[in-house]
């Protein structure tokens, strides 16, 4: 079902809300977190059908805060529209699109407060723009946890270095999240033996991808060897995070894991038959979700954003 | 560089990995290689459950590249013809989407032995079959033994299992054996079966699986009870009246007759689940989840457990009578084919338990089991004293009963809790009240199977979630005198209707406190 309210203001979307419950068909009971998606007017469906997907497994209230663009000064007369999405509209979740023109969208944090729920957990979540400190941007403030996308940036590497430098528990970034399969894979290789030590890398990958910088940032800081990052061949598919390839030089020999098809991976390890490993393309659902599962600081994330700002200081 | 960081070295060894930080939330533990050896494979169990867990863990991503599964049974079957029959089960029974890759990746590990269980060459058969695993599929001799088969073949299978050199592992390789109840039927045969088991297998490589720890419902009871402060200033006798824990099934024994009979409900289900369930609602705090601390805390209240003295007012038994039960017409227990009709085994059984420690001084333990009853459901009621209720008129109140805290362990798994509220309107009437918490409305993920959990914990070597031999010995010991007990008598157990909630000796048991058992 979907309701739609032009020229509203948030207690009336609340009331509405109330009404739409009291009605029956959309329960309040159980929701554990409000989502904060703060995006552009136009854009915003793509993250709305994430979430209502990511709330089956995180049954939770969905704000979509959307404006026109980043300067509010803009020539347009104040107007907020709303639209309520419950029930087969919006996943086991409920979504409120919040539509902001002009000087409203300058006070976003007002905009939401009346609709967020009690004592439940908020996240902030910037599918397209990222803003610079999202600590203290506005709902960045608010939330507890703030998921960025440096992948969706013009210049990735350089959002990377922003966010290292702002960092605030509880922020988190999408191209940190694509990388955990494959840092499952490489973990479980050094759980087996032989267990001689790491003593070089390579990553090969889009270098200009920030998953592929945060990669080998991971294996410097954790690993604490030199780490070579190249671009990968040519014939081999990169996938969402862009990496292609990992090979650990150990002193017995090599260990790799090598993306051979869109979503499996070959690893190859010395005194192993070789394995296929599932290496599937994560769909925005899938991070979303990871991201929904914990809601507290990510300490290895600031860990490998510092191990980057590091050697980016000592490149320069 | 914070001091936990500079403690973490990038040494690689056992157990020391520097790509795995206690900080990393993320990378979820899966198992190194390995193989899992399945005896029993057409069993019930293993068609049901332990294949179709097999194969979710797999499509969780949980299972590690280098995995294999062999299964060793009498049919005449090649791998291929096991793969199918691993495929169906799999396609009816498994929790998660059938996927063609994940599918293609399990089967290229899947093996059969076809044999006996006394058949030398079949066991050397096993070990090639198990050598040639390691090589082609990297298994690593890493290898676990799932014995889904009667005790009274433990004997042989171990033996065979010592005999082919495949119960002894290499350096840096494991070998487990998980064993499933009936473990024994009191407390000698338990102990020789023990005995037999730990002959072959060191008593930390052998796994017992009681399928309600792998429940997530009750792990939750764990987390209720530490993790929250609310409780634990209630938890004790001052505050409780008095605990009731059923686990209540509306089917017969069907199939099952051959094997019930001599059996009963006591020792198929109290032995094991409820006293599982009492030990975890009854323990002290352990000082950690580690398996030593978890298994001590356990192990300790059910030495401190005590039957009323004299036991005859502290059971009752019963059997189901034939009858209609929800529209249908079922058979009662004596007259189900196969089953003796002068059988005394009962089919449903409670009994009281007191814990003689401080926190639980005076308050009873109702614990009830049985088939053919009013529906399926397992619960744990704590059941509270009444507040004093001076200021309200006992009319007011009358329609309020104690208050309740009840865990739902299956189905609708949750919490519920039962409080007096008033009803709107002029007058101070109270009337109860239910404040609900449902896994299904908080989490929406599906909990996973008891025996994922489990068979993953088997392969990780994570041994908390399995009850230890003592702990066996010591519910034999609660339960040993009541089956005493029950086989002095001659009379045979009281008949009661299908569909109901057991006999009226089970009612009369309460009504002597002056309680009732709650309608579950």
């Amino acid at each position: 079902m979907r309701r739609e309210l032009t020229n509203t203001t948030t207690s009336k979307v609340a009331k509405l809300l109330d009404e739409i419950r009291d009605e029956g068909g959309a329960v309040a009971l159980g929701r554990v977190l409000t989502l904060l998606i703060h995006t552009q007017l136009g854009v915003e469906e793509e993250a709305i059908a994430a979430a209502n997907e990511a709330s089956r497994e995180h049954p939770m209230r969905v704000v979509v805060v959307s404006r026109n663009k980043d300067d509010v000064r803009a020539e347009e007369d104040a107007r907020l529209d709303a639209e309520i999405r419950v029930g087969g509209d919006a996943g086991a979740s409920e979504v409120v699109v919040l539509r902001c023109y002009g000087e409203i969208g300058s006070q976003l944090e007002g905009i939401v407060q009346g609709l967020l729920l009690p004592d439940a957990p908020i996240v902030a979540w910037w599918p397209t723009f990222m803003p610079s400190d999202p600590g203290h941007a506005q709902l960045g403030q608010i939330a507890h946890r703030r998921i960025t996308d440096a992948a969706a940036q013009r210049e990735g590497c350089e959002a990377i270095t922003r966010l290292a430098d702002a960092y605030r528990p509880g922020d988190t970034d999408l191209s940190w999240t694509r990388l955990t399969n494959w840092r499952a894979h490489l973990a479980a290789m050094l759980d087996q033996p032989p267990f001689q030590p790491v003593t070089s890398a390579v990553v090969r990958g889009d270098t200009a991808s920030p998953s592929v910088q945060l990669m080998a940032a991971w294996l410097r800081a954790r690993l604490h060897v030199d780490v070579e990052l190249s671009e990968p061949a040519d014939d081999l598919p990169v996938g969402s995070s862009g990496l292609s390839q990992i090979v650990l030089h150990r002193e017995g020999g090599e260990n790799s894991i090598t993306r051979i098809e869109e979503s499996t991976g070959l690893m190859q390890q010395t005194g192993q038959p070789d394995h296929r490993v599932a290496l599937s393309r994560r769909g925005l659902r899938d991070q979303l979700n990871e991201e929904l599962r914990r809601l507290d600081a990510d300490d290895m994330y600031r860990e490998v954003l510092e191990e980057y700002a590091r050697t980016q200081k000592e490149f320069a | 560089m914070t001091p936990a960081e500079a403690a973490e070295q990038a040494v690689i060894a056992p157990g020391s990995n520097p790509l795995r930080s206690g900080r990393d939330s993320r990378l979820t533990r899966i198992p190194g290689p390995n193989g899992l050896v399945l005896f029993g494979v057409t069993g019930d169990l293993a068609r049901k459950k332990l294949l179709p867990a097999v194969y979710d863990l797999a499509n969780r991503g949980l299972l590690p590249p280098g995995f294999a599964l062999t299964g060793f049974g009498r049919r005449d079957w090649s791998d291929d013809e096991f793969a199918e029959f691993v495929r169906e089960s799999v396609e009816q029974h498994a929790r998660t989407p059938f996927r063609e890759p994940v599918w293609e990746h399990l089967r290229v590990g899947i093996r059969f032995v076809q044999g006996d269980f006394d058949d030398d060459a079949a066991f050397d058969r096993l070990a090639e079959t198990i050598d040639q695993l390691d090589s082609e599929r990297g298994t690593m001799g890493n290898h676990a033994f799932y014995l889904s088969i009667p005790p009274k073949s433990f004997q042989t299978v171990t033996s065979q299992l010592k005999r082919s050199g495949l119960a002894v592992p290499g350096e840096n390789q494991w070998r487990r054996v998980v064993i499933e109840k009936p473990f024994g039927h009191d407390l000698d045969s338990a102990r020789e079966l023990n005995d037999t088991v730990e002959s072959v297998f060191p008593a930390d490589s052998v796994f017992r699986i009681d399928h309600y720890l792998g429940k997530e419902t009750v792990q939750n009871i764990l987390a209720m009870r530490f993790a929250n402060s609310l409780w634990e200033p209630i938890w004790n006798a001052n505050y409780i009246d008095h605990v009731q824990i059923t686990m209540a099934e509306d089917i017969g024994v069907g199939g099952r007759a051959g094997y019930y009979d001599g059996v009963g409900a006591a020792r198929d289900v109290i032995q094991n689940h409820l006293l599982q369930l009492f030990a975890l609602t009854a323990m002290e705090e352990p000082v950690s989840f580690d398996a030593d601390d978890l298994r001590n805390e356990k192990e300790k209240v059910l030495q401190a457990t005590r039957l009323p003295d004299d036991i005859s007012t502290g059971v009752a038994r019963g059997q189901y009578d034939s009858g209609w039960q929800g529209g249908e017409k079922v058979t009662g227990f004596v007259d189900e084919e196969g089953m003796n009709p002068e059988s005394h085994t009962e089919t449903y059984a409670a009994l009281k338990l007191f814990v003689n420690t401080r926190r639980w001084a005076g308050v009873p333990f109702y614990l009830r089991t049985g088939k053919r009853l009013g529906r399926r459901v397992t619960e744990i009621a704590v059941v509270f004293k009444r507040a004093s209720q001076y200021l309200f008129d006992s009319s007011s109140t009358s329609a309020m009963g104690e208050n309740a805290l009840v865990i739902r362990v299956q189905p609708n798994e949750g919490i519920s809790i039962r409080f007096g509220s008033k009803v709107p309107g002029p007058a101070m009437n109270v009337r109860d009240v239910t404040m609900d918490f449902g896994y299904g409305h908080a989490f929406t993920e599906e909990s996973p199977e008891a025996y994922e959990r489990l068979i993953l914990d088997v392969l990780l070597g994570d041994p908390p979630l399995f009850p230890r031999q003592r702990e066996v010995e010591l519910s034999w010991k609660i339960l040993d005198p009541v089956e005493e007990h029950w086989a002095s008598l001659d009379e045979a157990p009281e008949q009661y209707e299908p569909g109901s909630w057991g006999p009226k000796s089970a009612d009369e048991l309460l009504a002597r406190d002056g309680r009732h058992w709650r309608r579950p």
